[in-house]
Parts: C-alpha cells; structure tokens; sequence
C-alpha cells in the first residue's frame, strides 16, 4: 500500500520574486521528500543545493526537419508550407525555430528533407545533503521544456514512491505558459510567491486562472512585504478573493542576498528575520498539506 | 534599428531598463514580448487605443469527406489528434496550428478554423508607440504570439523589444532579426548563471550584445568577469537600492524616480547605434 505521494509547486508568474530562495529554505526544513527543478530554461536550485549528480540522462525532443541540399532543387514549396519561418531563403532549417511538425516534409516534391533525432538538453537524478534531488538543463535555444518538466516529474514521483517520501518540492518555472502548464497538472497544492509591486499584482490574476483551471489549492506568500505594505495587503486581498490563501510576509533582508552570493540556503546561514518568516510559512505549510 | 532588451534570469531589471530607455529616447516603437506577464505598460501607461486578437488556425474535420484512414493522426507530431471509429477528436490545446494534417488527409477532409490565442494591445504612450503581446491563460503558443506581435513593428524605424525571460524559444523569438540584444543581469550566482546561458543562446544566433548589470554592488564582480570574456561590453551600472526598490515597487519609470539617468540611457543609446553602424561597414 502506498499512500499518494502529495506535490507542492512553487510558483510566482513573474520571475525574480524569491521563488527558489523559498524552495531552497523548504528543501533544508522538510523532511522525507524528493527535490524537483522544473525551471529547467534557467535552473538555479542546483547552485544553493549543490547536488551530486548519480545519473545523467540525455533528452530528446521534437525530431527536426534537415534539408539535403544535393537533392533540392530550390522550389520554395517547404519555405511557403513552414508556419514557424524555420527554413531560411538559402533552404538551411534553422533548428532554434523548427518546431519538428513535419509540414515540410509532405510538401518536398524530391524527399529532400528527412527528420533528424535531436537531443535537446539532459536530465539528473541526484543527491543532496537534504535528499534525493531531479533536475534538467534544457540545452540553449530550446523548445519542449514543457515535455522535459514531465519527464523530471514522473521521475521524482518514482524516487518519492521507491523511498516512501510523502513529499515532492517542485520548484517551478517562471510565466503561465507551456513549462508551467506541465508543472501544475495533477498536482494538489501550490505556493505562489510575490513581489508587493505593481507589476506581480498584474500578474498574479492570471496566475490564479491558470489554479482554477487546473483546480489546484493554491497559497500565497509576500516577498520583501515591507518595500510596499498597502501593496501587500491588497495582493493578500485579492488572493483571499480568489481562493488563494495568504500564508505569510517575508520581510526585504539583504541576508537573503548574502546567503545567495555564499551559494548556501537562507535558513542555513544565519538567523535573520527573513529565514525566521519562512520557518513560520513551511510549519503552516505542513498543517495545510497534512503531512 | 532593433534593440532586444533580455535577460536570462526573471527580475533583473529588463522592464525597467527597456521603458527607460524607450523614455529617454521619447519616439520609436515599444513591444512587450513577455507576452506571458506584459508588464511594461505599468511604467510606459499608455493610453490604449485599439484591441487585436490573434489567432492560430486549427483543423476541422469535414466528415462528409473524412473515411477515418487515421492519416492525420499518423502525421500529427504534437497528438492533437485521435481517430476513433466514427469520429476524429481534435485536442485544441495541444495543436501548434501547423497544418500538416491538412496536408497528409488523403481525402481532403480537413479544412482550418482560428482559434484565438491572445491579443495585441495597441497604444501611444507620448510619442512612443506602444503595443503588448498577451497570451490567453492556459495556452502554450508564446513564440507564436511573439511572432505576430513583431509584425506591428514592421517597417519602424525605431524599435525596442521588452523580451520574455529564459533562453529558450520565445526568448529567441523576441531578439531573431534584432540588430542589437541589451542583456540585463544582477551579480548573483543565480544572476551570472543565467546570464552565461543567455549570451551562449545570442552567440549561437550571431547577435550584437551589450550589458547593464542591475541591482550592481550586491554580490561580486564575477558578472564584469563574464563581460570581459564573453567580449560584452558593460554600459551601464545600476546600483542596488532601496529607494529604487520602492519606485519599481509603486510602478515609476526608472528616469523619473532618477531623473539624473536620462543622460546615461542617451549615451548607451548612442553607443548601441554605433556599433550597430559598425557592423553594417
């Protein structure tokens, strides 16, 4: 008998409010969990965790069109068929923008283009001081994050099972699109982590679509609150309209710059107020996930 | 001329430097390609005049033609699509709108529809013309949108880009074809890693770079090290401070929380087309 493996996702619509400075606080306070990176365009949890790699896996993703240029005969077909404007006036695919739809190959009147294997970026099953640790790198100039997120979730549920970890940390990308859409389906609970600015207000409402969407619980929790107090409390209200419960203020400390510059997680270095707010965040954290 | 503004890393400053610059400037043409979180509009507050929706074309089936061969699903590279007996299911999130079924059907049974998914929203902030790419909640097609949203741009003499974050495609998308990329990075480990990822992603593109290193005093000075050997040029320093902090927080432009900035967005200004000329000898 197992017991469903419960997942929190940290998210935060716009990037570069504290979310994997959370998750890297929550990785040292939680117990008997798996570590995930889902920013996997621009991950960072690795650089406070320090994990050691055990496994590296290459990933692959769409196929992509290459034009064999002895057999063109220079038509123009494929250049007016690609709706993704992959295919350079010279037939050279450029495969940043080929999306591997294939549209190309249906229209070449020679065969000329074949679909080529493409390893779009590598995977890593790890460990860590705090537990055991998956996360990717999508190569550079790469689409199908949102596929690579997958393939780091189902592996994470898969050491969380083999363990008997009651806990996956997903520490997620940034935006509402494809990567983040694949970092919230199926999964129970999130934390959302705001910036008490004008410009995370903005962003937040369509975050919370994307929660209903997916009815996913959702929790807040306000980042350097004291930079705008008015501002926090509407963001916290608005939330609390939206069935997203305020959890907690983190206050603006430079000892969360410290920490980070010393590449060590905030609640590990030192006692401040900052890491003192976030050991209240994860204890209510516990009480509402149940764990 | 196009300018890029990017960055790696989310929250670094790429807003706040590409509407600055876009005020100092005062002319030109703005495009918000964060088209999953717009948010220049906050500081540049247009007035918005006028509403685009933006759509993708999606199969449908014509089934007085259609004889559930199940090519189209064979030629569907993103399965979007299901043949069953009697029926064909079209999964509309998932299709990119690439029309390869329509292609493959040997009956031509297959003909397409828009499907909205977002907008462009068009406005004039002074003499700045404005524009905002917005993705529909719960859609995936971000370079898509980024795509359309240039086109408004077509033709401009003019043009800055507020670019998503990230390296992946929709960055791409935002700095394909520009003639200059402005990177905006913090010196934080986070911060530098990002940035090293990025100007790998530009390089492999040919792109024209420069820096503005944002939140500058708060880590190390490994990012001026990044810049020295990357030959990236550094052209601008941002301090870290509150006061900023606070005018970001309130939604006020960077030149007018410190109108003493005006000269040094000019001046990088100057220098970026410059080098742009450079190139072009």
């Amino acid at each position: 008998m197992t017991a469903a493996v419960k997942e929190l996702t940290i998210l935060s619509g716009k990037g570069g409010t504290g979310k994997t400075t959370l998750a890297g606080a929550f990785a040292v306070l939680a117990e008997r969990k798996v570590i995930a990176d889902l920013d996997v365009d621009a991950p960072d949890l690795h650089i406070i965790l320090q994990p050691k790699i055990l496994q590296e896996k290459e990933f692959y993703g769409m196929e992509k069109a290459r034009i064999e240029l002895d057999e063109c005969i220079s038509c123009g077909l494929c250049l007016e068929t690609c709706r993704f404007d992959a295919i350079s006036p010279n037939y050279v695919v450029d495969e940043n923008f080929c999306e591997g739809c294939r549209a190309c190959t249906f229209v070449c009147p020679t065969n000329a283009i074949k679909m080529v294997k493409h390893v779009a970026g590598r995977w890593f099953i790890s460990e860590t001081r705090y537990g055991p640790m998956v996360h990717g790198q999508l190569g550079v100039a790469e689409e199908n994050s949102g596929k690579l997120v997958t393939v780091i979730r189902t592996q994470a549920k898969f050491t969380a099972q083999k363990e008997g970890y009651p806990l996956i940390l997903l520490d997620g990308p940034p935006g509402i699109g494809c990567p983040v859409i694949s970092s919230l389906t199926g999964v129970k609970y999130a934390l959302v982590v705001a910036e008490p600015t004008q410009s995370g207000m903005h962003d937040l409402g369509r975050l919370f679509d994307l929660f209903e969407h997916f009815d996913v619980q959702a929790y807040l929790v306000v980042n350097k609150y004291d930079l705008n107090p008015e501002v926090t409390a509407e963001i916290e209200r608005f939330a609390y309209d939206r069935g997203v419960r305020p959890v907690g203020r983190i206050p603006f400390d430079e000892a969360v710059v410290e920490a980070l510059v010393n590449a060590k997680p905030v609640i590990e270095y030192c006692d401040c107020p900052a890491g003192e707010a976030i050991k209240k965040i994860w204890e209510r954290m516990v009480e509402e996930m149940e764990l | 001329m196009r300018i890029t503004v990017a960055s790696g890393k989310g929250g670094t400053g790429k807003t706040t430097v590409a509407t600055s610059l876009a005020l100092a400037i005062g002319q030109g043409v703005f495009l918000d390609a964060d088209v999953e979180e717009p948010d220049a509009h906050i500081f540049l507050k247009p007035k918005f005049e006028k509403e685009h929706p933006i759509s993708i074309l999606v199969p449908r089936v014509d089934y007085t033609k259609c004889d559930f061969c199940g090519e189209c699903q064979k030629a569907c590279a993103y399965n979007a699509i299901a043949v069953v007996p009697g029926k064909v299911m079209i999964f509309d999130e998932v299709c990119k709108g690439c029309g390869t079924c329509k292609l493959a059907c040997p009956q031509q049974a297959i003909y397409e529809v828009p499907r909205q998914i977002g907008i462009v929203n068009e406005g004039k902030s002074n003499e700045i013309k404005f524009f905002e790419g917005k993705l529909a909640v719960g859609e995936a097609t971000t370079t898509y949108l980024i795509r359309e949203l240039k086109k408004f741009a077509e033709g401009a003499e003019l043009v800055i880009i507020d670019a998503p974050p990230g390296t992946s495609c929709p960055m791409l998308e935002a700095a394909k074809n520009a003639d200059f990329v402005l990177l905006v990075a913090e010196p934080t480990p986070f911060g530098i890693y990002d940035l090293k990822l990025s100007i790998q992603a530009l390089k492999a593109m040919g792109a024209k770079m420069g820096l503005v290193i944002n939140k500058f005093g708060l880590g190390d000075t490994t990012v001026e090290q990044i810049a020295a050997d990357e030959r990236v040029p550094i052209f601008m320093k941002i301090p870290f401070k509150r006061k900023l902090a606070m005018a970001y927080s309130k939604g006020v432009p960077l030149v007018e929380a410190e109108p003493e900035y005006e000269p040094q967005f000019i001046e990088m200004f100057q220098k970026i087309k410059e080098l742009v000329e450079e190139g072009e000898r």
